[in-house]
């Protein structure tokens, strides 16, 4: 969609600037002229809820900066001196470890929507595996800067989480030790950490959130019936069910971000510890290498993968088989094969399929944050079967499954 | 299938039970807002908890403010001989020595609320008994060979525990912990002490989040704005989608 609208605009202040930088051009093949299906419901408010998230981790993370203190014999109490002293520091504090579990809740509901959709599929490959990269990249900068608060949870599952490394044959065990810095997590694992957490990956992640939105402009967005509005085009080649994105869909959005900061103002200011999901009694007490804790878990996102690790007897395999629940996302696209995207017109098979899929993931996330016994290995197990079952299969049933006709229009 | 999932689910519900079972705790309730009962919970905390135990994120000025008193007051009741009133609330006992004395150093209390809970904490400081084999010659119902001697025994007096005997899970009797009996009481009745401890409780909730009531009062406050914000960005959400057809 190049765009040649400056050239209206050459006068003033705004000629001037459009003369020497895209501005106009930028503003209107992102916003005012990008056409985006007039039918998005629920399921589309959790990308730009997404960024909203990033941007207020990105600046409460700068200000908890100025007084964090990354070093193993002050960082805890620099945590609680920003509780305590510095003013409003609670309120920064509390609005970055809500928005850490609040960024994942947002995120999932975001690939739900691609999943329950189809928007994942041609020609959206690029934005959904670049989605994915954000995914892992989200899931380094939660897990390295969940260590940052000194706590027994946060030394105890760096810890836990590093040793995997060790399971690799052959060079695991250096590799962990490079990883640490040290033989234990240790003041150089914090301090390494700190600099991934508020430097390496926040770069990369919003790098890659822009490839993600680009990607998305390009081939334009979908939508709950998976039909292709740009093949119904009007007289001046606008998208028949295309509305512009602005102002439509950004009034529409600040709806929808004014929601969403009532949900999590109801947790930053009365619920902020959500009775240990989003933060753990046990890491109010300062890291101790000699003392392991009895019970030791992830915070709920990473529970799903944890339940799989632990799932599985060996333990390199269940790190690969930790690694694969994540790296099958990957090759969604290519793993679906029916010919409708939207569950809307697709049959019973891939809707029983994906209740399967979701009711596995919330068991192992639960399971993942329970003490390990026979039964609930088990139990793990069957759900872990049917986790990888919904992606290994769906060649196969997503062949079989009976689609519906797909309009030709979006419907309302 | 999904049915089978829920019975196994079922199926599991006891033993999910059994594993988060720990020892029986007692419920407290605290009040943050009374004045008075802080007070009397900073007086036991800085006579009977900080001879051992620190609070070294909170200054004496902040608790003297939050709890209504005075600089003057703060100094001639609470502020230990020598520290100044903007200092933190550390104490002079090395950590290396305290840990000769007591097999482990005594943990700083700032956060220890929103570590342990309030009624472990309840529990703990009423749970203490008389145990030969343990080397202060007592025992704790939630924390099982804890190494602190009972401090406040001068208040509560001594308590012997009276077990019974159950069927334990193989079949065999077992025996419990029934309950705890004073045999030597102390200067305070049983009520008055329990009072006395739901005080000094109080004051370590305080402690561990001193800005609990300010983070819950602001929080009414930003939902009233977003409920009216609401209202104003849903109509003109509105307004702009009439000519969506």
């Amino acid at each position: 969609m190049a765009s040649n609208s400056a050239e209206k605009w050459n006068k003033g202040l705004l000629g001037w600037i459009d003369q020497r930088f895209p501005l106009s051009s930028l503003w209107n093949d992102h916003l005012a002229k990008y056409y985006a299906p007039k039918n998005f419901n629920f399921w589309y408010y959790f990308g730009s809820l997404a960024l909203m998230v990033l941007v207020m981790q990105i600046i409460t993370g700068i200000f908890l900066t100025m007084n964090y203190k990354p070093d193993a014999k002050l960082a805890f109490a620099s945590v609680e001196y920003i509780m305590r002293d510095v003013n409003w520091g609670w309120l920064i504090r509390y609005m970055h470890s809500t928005g850490a579990s609040f960024f994942f809740i947002v995120v999932y509901l975001h690939m739900f929507r691609g999943l329950i959709y189809g928007s994942f599929k041609k020609p959206r490959e690029l934005i959904w595996i670049f989605g994915m990269v954000i995914y892992v990249a989200l899931m380094a900068e939660a897990f390295m800067g969940y260590l940052l608060p000194w706590g027994q949870m946060s030394y105890w599952g760096a810890q836990v989480i590093i040793s995997l490394f060790g399971a690799i044959p052959g060079i695991g065990e250096t590799l962990a030790l490079w990883i640490r810095g040290d033989f234990v997590v240790a003041d150089a694992t914090l301090n390494r950490f700190f600099a991934f957490h508020v430097i390496a990956v926040p770069i990369v992640l919003l790098g890659l959130v822009v490839a993600h939105i680009m990607a998305l402009h390009e081939v334009g967005s979908n939508n709950p019936d998976g039909v292709d509005i740009k093949k119904v085009k009007g007289p001046d080649g606008i998208p028949l069910d295309g509305i512009p994105f602005h102002p439509y869909y950004t009034v529409k959005d600040i709806v929808g971000i004014v929601v969403f900061l009532m949900f999590f103002s109801i947790i930053v200011f009365f619920l902020p510890e959500l009775g240990g999901y989003f933060l753990e009694a046990n890491n109010f007490i300062p890291a101790d290498p000699l003392k392991t804790p009895l019970h030791i878990a992830p915070l709920w996102y990473f529970t799903p993968f944890y339940a799989i690790l632990r799932a599985v007897p060996d333990k390199f395999m269940g790190v690969l088989a930790m690694g694969g629940a994540i790296m099958v996302l990957f090759f969604l696209p290519w793993l679906d094969r029916s010919p409708v995207k939207s569950i809307r017109y697709r049959g019973g098979i891939y809707k029983t399929a994906l209740a399967l899929f979701v009711v596995s993931f919330f068991a192992l996330c639960w399971l993942g944050m329970q003490p390990v016994t026979p039964l609930l290995t088990t139990l793990a197990r069957i759900f872990s079967v049917i986790y990888f079952g919904f992606f290994l299969l769906m060649p196969i049933y997503t062949k079989l499954d009976k689609t519906k006709p797909v309009p030709e229009r979006v419907t309302s | 299938m999904r049915k089978i999932l829920l019975a196994l689910l079922l199926c599991a519900a006891p033993v999910l039970a059994q594993a988060s079972e720990g020892a029986h705790l007692d419920k407290v309730k605290i009040d943050l807002r009374d004045k008075a009962s802080l007070q009397r919970g900073a007086k036991f905390f800085v006579n009977y908890c900080m001879g051992c135990h620190s609070a070294a994120y909170l200054r004496y000025n902040g608790v003297g403010e939050y709890l209504g008193l005075t600089e003057q007051q703060m100094m001639q009741n609470l502020v230990f001989a020598g520290d100044k009133i903007g200092d933190y609330m550390t104490i002079a006992t090395p950590p290396r020595d305290a840990k000769v004395w007591f097999g482990a150093a005594p943990p700083d209390l700032s956060v220890i609320a929103r570590a342990r809970g309030n009624d472990w904490l309840y529990s703990y400081m009423r749970g203490f008994y008389l145990d030969d084999k343990r080397p202060f010659g007592v025992n704790n119902t939630v924390f099982k060979d804890v190494g602190m001697p009972h401090v406040l025994w001068e208040l509560q007096g001594w308590q012997k525990p009276v077990f019974k005997t159950v069927k334990g899970e193989d079949g065999k009797p077992e025996e419990v912990l029934e309950k705890l009996e004073i045999v030597t009481p102390g200067s305070m009745s049983p009520d008055d002490y329990d009072a006395a401890v739901t005080d000094l409780v109080n004051f370590l909730a305080y402690m561990g989040e001193p800005a609990k009531l300010e983070r819950q009062s602001l929080g009414i406050k930003v939902l009233l704005f977003l409920a009216v914000f609401f209202v104003i960005a849903y109509l003109l959400k509105k307004e702009y989608w009439r000519d969506v057809h």
